[in-house]
């Protein structure tokens, strides 16, 4: 029994069928094509769904369509307003696009639509009152102080009328250019403000099925059954595949193909995610109930839980190479001899989770079979030519007959490097003949793909007197989980930068990368150097306790410079601005307070500090002793620039001329969020001196552009930056051949400036260049491959990376001494970039790198029982949100790197490194308990005062 | 899977329970459903044929002054609770929970009736209503009738009505008069599922340095929403200080029974902070009653 609905939306009147079970978010997307209402967790967790219902913002996910009966509806769609034939944007939408709140711009229509139901309300909200509002609405990117920036501004031109206040804080590049180096907008930023940026899960085809992965659910065994002819039989469903029906390669991997698309009858399930059987059907719920009907029975073997255990003698081993993945080592000096010489040695063991990378958005894939017999792949990937490489193997096809059409993302930060749903869809597509989409829900999410790899680390340093290190040794262990996806890599990462950034005369680490029944773990922003800098950071601070050594002076005398060598053997030449990023933050810090690191009592504090609105208790009990004590911590981090270790690094781009007089830049590089687009846009526009508006960016389709290689190791600037800015310059150069011959003049003559080219006195547009270099026969396209400075791999000596970028944090801290409870005050953030290309987005990652790093220390744990995942829903798993977010400061450091485009490197990871150690430094030096395993558990803390205060 | 398959829109408590005790398969009141929808989904909760939707029972959605009482119907959302007037000057305690269950958008449509039924021991509306020594409108096919609020609950999770006939309409709370106060306060942790790890309720009247009367609701401090009524006498009729603190605080933990919650806290923790907690939550209430 049906009944009607009638509701408006955005001023539209509908009246429809109502629909069993379906909730409002589903009406709104999938029945009236209002895409920009986004789905990230379909748990009331992340608010990327909200839209407003008789004025007031609500989940959509969670709000049964039926009940919308009679009520008014406002959607993303609907904020802008049509004057004459232009859309005019909300002055919110106008704020988030001019104060750079945009990144990934998933959760964007949900932080308008909250902040816009809050400026209705309330025309002059305080800060604590944007806050408040969007208490839940989560942006993974942590543009959390731009998001705040924003809602103030535009509220602001709301009440004056005035225009919409640009950003004063982010200063210009040191390094004068005329386009890059100063603030610009990205230019997808205003689809992504009015809910038209399109991801893959808003694209349909006609006669399009849904597809679901059946998962294994059980961490170890061999499948001996399977029976999927009752899935087979209920009506609706149109294809159910099985490992034997996979034609070509059963495995994919990023470096080594042990990871099963499809699990076999007899072959071993590694963990809970492994897929035994996909099923295509009309809808998505048909699907779902195919999937479940699936039968299958397992031969359970024994589980292995932790890196450590996988390593002992007469364990179960889960590949036949055994569990380990890979030992490995970093040898430099004589360690004995450093020990020897050392006037303190200690050591101490370090521990940190898995943690996982809760992009807003889901993974989600589309196979489309095309009439020629070619198959395209619609998806938001960090790496579209390896995808194309994976499909095409799994389907036993010739590359060329893979295209895989890179969609926006929201967010990656490393977990979408993996295949998720590609040779799926693939696969149902081309049995079925039809297009098949396969969504992720946030459940999915959280089991399957790789995380950041769950670590133990001990640390053993040696120091003089005075400071000066003189032996460091390391054991890792690195839990890679059920596939090895990146792990070597990471793990290498960790394990050569075990020893911080630092000048040290003897070097040893042993890193261990195990394969466990976890689920895999892989590429996740900082690359395994996260968790061995929270280990060496911690160490550096029991160091400078130890030997009565001021911690930052400690960290001077050892900083990395230029002519040290690396624990890998590395002289570094140029670009090491680590030694300005210590003394930039050591001053910004000491003005808040000259004695940071000193516990300050808050004074007549509460036993708790208010947590929601207007709940601060007047005054506390024991006045004048209160509970809530602060600090400040310390940190220092290194991470390398690109691939590294002997890897060639690559990277294409074309520059187009077109008869218009515009440009288009094109790279299959990745557009993440991170602002890469931009970059690329900013690069060609500068060459060509021309505006940004006039060079458009196609990224990510392996049919059009070429290959950017992986968007990872903080790369792309550098290598898509210098493809971009040598095709650019090559195609300059070709004009001025060009012109030089027609006219007669020399090269010199021929300039090129504000937006026109000037040759030998009279200027010609872009669009007259153009006709000219067709009429010579000239095709006005470069495509140019540029490949990094070569690096050695490790354990060879020499130059291991082309690249390091430097970054030092200090982290303010309050602890209530009771409870343990953590908060964090204000993060200074001092990052050697090498030159800002982009002022605008890089505030933006440095912001969003302490948030990252915040949820780190502090709310992060992808908890794992025997096997089976326990944060298996984001309410289990918790990121920050504006709540937990502290005034950041940032600092930019710009020591430039010759190879550089315009002296840049990349700033992606180590903006997010050295916060977990900064704030687990600033805690001990607030209460005196060393924090040697994150999350940062705050009944430990408690325990530890209470056990100290009351022996 | 389809969530359910009929959605029910009663205008009327009495359309409402008939809808309920004639629905044919498994049937269920939803009011915000921002935790049945999820429960639904996620297993956690059996699968229901029929839903009956009580955010269109305008009975429901009354918040205002009867008598000398305040009434709050049950399908009142969070929001309008945290933000009424009424409900500000009346019960301080219950805006302060209200201000802190889930997000902002959730306390759109999550109702204070639905933080109630869940009947998890430390919901933060139901250890304010606790303290507010809340009654509660219970409607069955023979009409409504008023029960003490923690009589609603069985155990954790645990509801004592009868789910095949009865709802719960609304709540009634005593008016605030001069000299009386509450306050609410709760303490989280970052991790994991966002459930207070201790919270705590306090209504008090207070005549001069004198507490002439105290409730205290501890939430989780036992399997159903805890009254610390051992604590409630220790105090009754004495002035708060370092002394009666520590015996009030001493009634307090002998009568709780604070349990460890994997990953959450273990006992002992709880048993750590409450005293901190408690304080906290009644000096601010002894400051408003002044």
């Amino acid at each position: 029994m049906n009944n009607q609905i009638s509701f408006t939306v955005n001023g539209t009147k509908h009246t429809l069928e109502s629909v069993a079970g379906e909730t409002l978010s589903t009406l709104l997307r999938q029945r009236l094509q209002l895409t920009g209402t986004k789905i990230g967790c379909e748990e009331a967790e992340c608010g990327a769904c909200t839209v407003l219902v008789d004025g007031e913002p609500m989940m959509s996910c969670v709000y049964p369509a039926e009940r919308a009966d009679g009520k008014t509806i406002v959607t993303i769609e609907g904020l802008a307003q049509r004057v004459h034939e232009e859309m005019k944007l909300h002055p919110l939408q106008e704020a988030f696009v001019e104060q750079g709140a945009v990144q990934c711009g998933f959760c964007i229509p949900g932080q308008i639509m909250t902040a816009y139901a809050l400026l209705k309300r309330n025309p002059n909200p305080t800060s604590e009152d944007v806050r408040f509002a969007l208490k839940d609405t989560l942006c993974r990117c942590g543009g959390y102080p731009s998001i705040e920036n924003a809602i103030l501004a535009a509220a602001q031109a709301l009440r004056t009328g005035e225009a919409v206040q640009k950003p004063t804080h982010i200063p210009d590049s040191i390094h004068e250019h005329k386009t890059v180096g100063h603030s610009h907008l990205r230019p997808e930023a205003v689809e992504k403000v009015t809910g038209k940026a399109i991801y893959t899960d808003d694209l349909t085809f006609d006669g399009m099925l849904f597809a679901k992965a059946r998962r294994a659910m059980i961490p170890h065994g061999f499948l001996t059954k399977l029976d999927v002819s009752k899935a087979k039989a209920l009506p609706g469903v149109v294809a159910v595949l099985t490992a034997e029906d996979i034609p070509g390669e059963h495995n994919h991997g990023l470096v080594i193909y042990d990871w099963p698309s499809i699990v076999g009858i007899g072959e071993r399930v590694r963990y809970v995610g492994d897929s035994i059987a996909i099923v295509a059907a009309e809808t998505q719920d048909i699907a779902d109930q195919a999937s479940a009907l699936i039968e299958a029975e397992f031969d359970l073997q024994p589980v292995i839980t932790n890196a450590v255990q996988a390593r002992q003698d007469g364990v179960p081993q889960i590949h036949e190479k055994g569990n380990l993945l890979k030992h490995i080592k970093v040898r430099k000096g004589d360690m004995e001899k450093g020990f020897a010489s050392a006037d303190v040695v200690f050591e101490h063991t370090f521990h940190t989770p898995a943690t996982d990378h809760a992009f807003i958005e889901p993974e989600c894939s589309i196979g489309v079979p095309l009439a020629d017999g070619r198959m395209e792949i619609y998806v938001g990937s960090q790496i579209p030519y390896q995808d194309k490489t994976q499909v095409a193997r799994a389907l036993g096809w010739n590359e060329d007959r893979v295209r895989i059409v890179g969609q926006l993302m929201g967010g990656g930060f490393g977990g979408k490097e993996d295949i998720m749903g590609q040779i799926h869809v693939a696969l149902l597509a081309n049995v079925t003949q039809r297009p098949v989409k396969l969504l992720f829900d946030r459940h999915e999410s959280l089991l399957v793909h790789p995380k950041r790899h769950a670590t133990q680390i001990r640390v053993k340093m040696g120091a003089m007197k005075n400071g000066r290190l003189v032996a460091v040794d390391t054991e890792l262990y690195g839990d890679t989980g059920a596939y090895a996806s990146l792990g070597e890599k990471v793990m290498t990462r960790a394990t050569t930068h075990a020893a911080g950034p630092y000048d040290v005369e003897n070097v040893r680490a042993d890193c261990y990368a195990m394969y466990t029944n976890n689920p895999p773990a892989g590429a996740f922003r900082g690359f395994g150097v996260t968790q061995s800098a929270f280990a060496v950071e911690s160490m550096m601070d029991m160091l400078a306790e130890k030997l009565g050594v001021d911690r930052i002076d400690l960290r001077r005398m050892n900083a990395l410079h230029v002519g040290s060598i690396t624990n890998t053997g590395q002289e570094l030449k140029e670009s090491v601005g680590l030694l300005e990023c210590i003394d930039r933050v050591d001053a910004e810090m000491r003005k808040h307070n000259s004695d940071p690191f000193t516990p300050v009592v808050v004074p007549s504090s509460p036993t708790l500090p208010p947590e929601g609105k207007g709940v601060s208790s007047p005054f506390g009990r024991g006045q004048g002793e209160g509970h809530l004590i602060r600090a400040w911590g310390f940190a220092s981090a290194y991470k390398n620039t690109g691939l590294g270790g002997g890897a060639p690094d690559k990277s294409g781009a074309d520059v187009e001329l077109y008869e218009d007089g515009t440009f288009q830049v094109r790279s299959s590089a990745a557009e993440l969020g991170q602002g890469l687009v931009t970059v690329m846009r900013l690069i060609v526009s500068e060459e060509m001196a021309v505006a940004p508006e006039k060079v458009r960016v196609l990224v990510m389709d392996t049919d059009l552009t070429p290959n950017g290689g992986p968007t990872t190791a903080s790369r792309q600037t550098f290598v898509t930056g210098n493809a971009s800015r040598y095709a650019a310059k090559t195609l300059r150069d070709e004009v001025t051949a060009t012109m030089a011959e027609k006219y007669d003049v020399k090269p010199e003559q021929i300039r090129f400036e504000d937006g026109v080219v000037h040759v030998n006195g009279h200027s010609m547009t872009w669009a007259e260049i153009y006709k000219e270099m067709k009429a010579a026969g000239q095709n006005p396209l470069v495509r140019y491959e540029y490949e990094a400075p070569k690096t050695k791999p490790l354990g060879e000596g020499g130059d291991m990376h082309f690249a390091f970028s430097f970054g030092v944090q200090a982290a303010e801290v309050e602890v209530n001494k009771l409870t343990g409870e953590v908060r964090v005050l204000k993060v200074i953030s001092a990052n050697d970039v090498g030159m800002a290309v982009n002022p605008l987005g890089l505030q933006g990652q440095i912001e969003g790198g302490v948030m990252m790093g915040l949820g780190n220390a502090l709310t992060e744990e992808f908890l794992v029982d025997n096997g089976n995942v326990v944060t298996d829903h984001l309410a289990r798993y918790r990121v920050p949100g504006i709540m937990l977010t502290p005034e950041i400061t940032s600092i930019v450091v710009e020591h430039p790197v010759a190879a550089g485009p315009y002296g840049a490197k990349g700033v992606g990871e180590v903006c997010s490194i050295p916060t977990t150690p900064a704030i687990t430094n600033a805690i001990y030096n607030a209460v005196g308990v060393r924090i040697d395993k994150t999350p940062v558990d705050q009944e430990l803390i408690a325990n530890e005062i209470w056990e100290r205060e009351n022996k | 899977m389809n969530l359910w398959q009929e959605y029910k829109r009663p205008a009327s408590i009495s359309e409402a329970i008939q809808a309920l005790t004639s629905a044919t398969g498994s049937v269920m009141p939803i009011a915000g459903g921002t935790d049945l929808l999820l429960d639904l989904k996620q297993g956690r909760h059996a699968p229901v044929h029929t839903l009956i939707d009580l955010t269109f029972v305008t009975e429901m959605k009354a918040l205002e002054l009867r008598g000398d009482e305040l009434y709050i119907g049950a399908a009142v959302a969070v929001n309008r609770v945290a933000t009424d007037p009424l409900v500000g000057t009346h019960a301080q305690a219950l805006v302060e929970a209200a201000n802190l269950i889930a997000g902002p958008q959730v306390r759109n449509t999550a109702t204070i009736g639905g933080n109630v039924a869940h009947a998890l021991p430390a919901a933060d509306g139901t250890i304010a209503l606790t303290a507010l020594n809340a009654q509660a409108e219970v409607a069955s096919p023979t009409g409504t009738r008023r029960v003490p609020f923690t009589s609603l609950f069985a155990g954790p999770g645990k509801s004592s009505l009868n789910k095949s006939e009865e709802i719960i309409a609304g709540f009634y709370l005593p008016l605030t008069k001069k000299g009386q106060a509450s306050c609410f306060k709760r303490i989280m942790r970052p991790q994991g599922v966002a459930l207070p790890i201790l919270n705590c309720a306090v209504w008090l009247e207070r005549e001069g340095e004198i507490v002439k009367d105290i409730h205290i609701a501890v939430g989780p401090g036992g399997p159903i929403p805890f009254r610390a009524t051992e604590a409630e006498d220790t105090l009754r009729g004495q002035s708060f200080n370092e002394e009666t603190f520590a015996r009030t605080l001493e009634a307090l933990l002998g009568q709780a029974k604070f349990r460890t919650s994997a990953r959450r806290a273990s006992a002992d923790y709880r048993k750590h902070i409450v005293g901190g907690l408690f304080s906290d939550v009644f000096e601010a209430a002894w400051a408003r009653a002044e």
